[in-house]
């Protein structure tokens, strides 16, 4: 590959613009009308999900939720642009990714929740536990992708971070030892523009985040991060490449984190409302309803089915939070190694007598 | 630095003599040949053998695939190692020296050790963690560093540490096959020291071993510091005075059992460890053992640690470091003219 080909673009691919209409690229085509529909259903469960999660908060049935509304078709993308055997490695805010891949909207909140660590099997659908250190996964999924290359696997792994995460050196030495060990792993970056109140350029002084791809060995590449079609299109070819032993490769989403960090946060202490509403013109969401709706894709019947499935998962997710969590003390010892020490079973033993007494107290346990 | 080579490593079993570094390096190879899943890497690992010589041979011997040197990163190394182990390999990391370890620190707890229990079990990572440490070969600053109390402190890790290449061997063996994570401590300073090995011989982990037997007092005492700990008792023999020395060996989980009885049977107990004192694993163990045995005791349970400063430079690592002689006056405080008069 020449050193060129590594570079990405000057500006971020696109194949369906803010107001719907498509782009001619000589690249990259536009994906079939079935994937375009299917992403489109993903978008709007997505954004559902995005919401009604808020709303739990609000109603103090999730501890925090950070939101990715406004990055919905980067979430939709990572998961549709994957096969079953391939594995995500998740962030914290990518719990729309995590439900696309087939996680349980509810096993996806239990960390948000507070009732556990995490809150689904990682094998059954192929999805690593989403925790709050950045970029402490993306090697992880580089070692991931080394075993299964070890094995002979065809497995890819796509890892995501956002923009902040870039700044961490964990990003330095995962995209380092993936081009070194030439491994089948995506490194997809949702650039949403804050981290948290740091805004990108207190992050980077990179012509884009995508250019440091080439300081890696590898390439980069910039996308629409609102645009699901271009996702699916560059995610797509990227995850090729890695199938097909071209090795790692590094994607930049432009996105826009529409609300604050977690409900803890004021976003109205670091940007201008201007901005966010300029971003507000550019949702994922209306642009596809409009291309879809114009090429006839997309009727008032279908848009109904879709916004009613989308309310079936809500629903669902509404359900399970506002049941009492069904908790047991005694997991705090069960997991913490495969091979119990006596000291843990000696803490174990004063925890079920707290427990015992509790019961004998106030029926059920005041903790 | 080599001393690798001269081991037979095609039987099934060996018993002969020969260094801790040695017994290391035997464990590895016995463990790679043993198990498909066993990747040994790190940095240096490969085509050098390690910077000590650990793995002399190895990359030769099992490929590329199973032994083989990283970038010069070491969280990348342990990070990675967490991914290896989600897609079920046993990785076997080496970190260069105790200080060069830091980086990796974040990955070692927050993920190394939690990893099992977040995923309720789902996902068990047995990795052991080697990390050439302490003091004691004239090593400068960053070289010599006593970390243990950072991973022992840190639930959901084994922290191991062996004074003999038996123990060595087996502990290492030990560790390899555990489901859960291991901190692997090999003292530095006794890297050349040389025993007998039986690579038949299996240790438990999370048990301690008695070194010396003794009826005065107990010493107990871990890596490095036992040695120390056997000069003293050999000193305090000569004396007149019965010191039994036990090897902690496991800092983390303890053997509470063993080392209670112990200090039952002797009434006296002094902890060596050539960390610094404060909040310490000695700390620990004087406090588990004032838990136990107090109603035992005849006197207060005394420690010998390194003192509270950063390591010595090599000049004047021999003023740093705990020796017999202040094993033995320690054991000298522990009220033995009081029982005289008694």
């Amino acid at each position: 590959m020449q050193h060129e080909d590594l570079l990405p673009r000057d500006t971020p691919v696109a194949l369906i613009d803010k107001d719907g209409a498509t782009v001619a690229d000589e690249q990259y085509a536009l994906p079939d009308a079935e994937t375009l529909q299917r992403a489109y259903r993903g978008l709007v469960e997505g954004r559902r999900i995005n919401d009604q999660a808020y709303a739990l908060v609000r109603q103090g049935r999730l501890a925090v939720y950070p939101s990715s509304h406004g990055q919905e078709a980067c979430q939709v993308a990572a998961s549709m642009v994957l096969g079953d055997h391939d594995w995500l490695f998740p962030t914290y805010r990518d719990s729309v990714a995590v439900i696309s891949r087939g996680v349980r909207p509810a096993d996806a909140m239990v960390l948000l929740k507070g009732d556990w660590h995490s809150g689904y099997d990682p094998a059954e659908h192929r999805v690593a536990p989403q925790s709050t250190p950045l970029a402490t996964q993306l090697l992880h999924a580089v070692g991931f992708a080394q075993a299964a290359k070890h094995r002979g696997e065809d497995t890819v792994v796509l890892a995501l971070c956002g923009d902040g995460s870039t700044s961490e050196g964990d990003f330095h030495e995962a995209l380092n030892f993936a081009a070194v060990f030439h491994v089948p792993v995506v490194f997809f970056v949702q650039n949403n523009e804050f981290a948290i109140s740091v805004p990108l350029s207190r992050q980077t002084a990179a012509p884009s985040l995508a250019h440091k791809a080439i300081g890696y060995g590898m390439p980069g590449q910039r996308v629409d991060g609102n645009d699901v079609a271009a996702l699916l299109a560059v995610l797509g070819e990227a995850v090729d490449r890695a199938r097909s032993g071209g090795g790692p490769s590094l994607v930049e989403a432009h996105t826009y984190r529409m609300q604050a960090h977690t409900n803890a946060d004021d976003d109205t202490r670091y940007r201008d409302r201007d901005e966010v509403k300029a971003w507000a013109d550019r949702d994922p969401l209306s642009r596809m309803q409009v291309f879809l709706r114009a090429q006839g894709l997309l009727d008032d019947a279908a848009q109904q089915t879709i916004a009613d499935g989308a309310e079936v998962i809500a629903a669902a997710l509404r359900d399970a939070l506002n049941a009492d969590s069904d908790l047991d003390p005694e997991d705090l010892f069960r997991f913490v190694t495969a091979e119990r020490s006596p000291q843990l079973e000696e803490q174990w033993q004063l925890l079920r007598g707290e427990i015992e007494r509790a019961s004998l107290t106030d029926a059920g346990g005041h903790r | 630095m080599t001393m690798a080579n001269d081991i037979e490593i095609e039987t099934p079993h060996v018993v002969g003599t020969m260094t801790m570094a040695a017994a290391i390096n035997r464990a590895l190879a016995d463990a790679i040949a043993e198990d498909p899943d066993v990747v040994v890497f790190g940095e240096d690992v490969g085509a050098l053998g390690g910077v000590f010589r650990i793995t002399d041979g190895l990359a030769e011997r099992f490929g590329e695939d199973r032994c083989f040197d990283t970038p010069l990163a070491e969280s990348g190394i342990m990070g990675t190692a967490v991914g290896m182990a989600m897609n079920g390999m046993r990785p076997v990391v080496e970190m260069q020296f105790d200080a060069f370890a830091l980086p990796a620190f974040e990955q070692v707890v927050s993920h190394v050790a939690k990893m099992g229990n977040r995923t309720r079990g789902a996902l068990r990572m047995p990795i052991v963690i080697r990390i050439p440490f302490g003091g004691g070969i004239g090593g400068v600053e960053h070289h010599c560093d006593s970390s243990e109390a950072y991973y022992a402190h840190t639930p959901g890790l084994t922290v191991l540490s062996p004074s003999t290449p038996q123990d060595a061997y087996s502990l290492l063996r030990a560790a390899i096959a555990s489901p859960d994570p291991v901190v692997f401590l090999e003292p530095k300073k006794l890297y050349w020291s040389k025993g007998e090995v039986d690579t038949s011989v299996t240790a438990d982990l999370g048990t301690a071993r008695i070194a010396r037997e003794g009826t005065d007092v107990t010493v107990l005492a871990y890596s490095a510091m036992v040695p120390v700990a056997l000069e003293a008792a050999e000193i305090a023999a000569s004396e007149g005075r019965s010191v039994q020395v036990i090897d902690v060996r496991s800092l983390s989980p303890f053997d509470d059992a063993t080392v209670t009885a112990a200090v039952r049977s002797t009434g006296r107990a002094v902890v060596v460890a050539e960390a610094p004192g404060y909040v310490s694993v000695a700390s620990e163990i004087q406090a588990r053992v004032f838990e136990r045995c107090f109603e035992y005791l005849e006197a207060p349970v005394r420690r010998v640690t390194g003192f509270d400063t950063p390591f010595a430079p090599p000049k004047l690592e021999h003023w740093y470091l705990p020796d017999a002689d202040r094993v033995l006056d320690a054991i000298d405080s522990l009220h033995w003219d009081d029982e005289a008069t008694e």
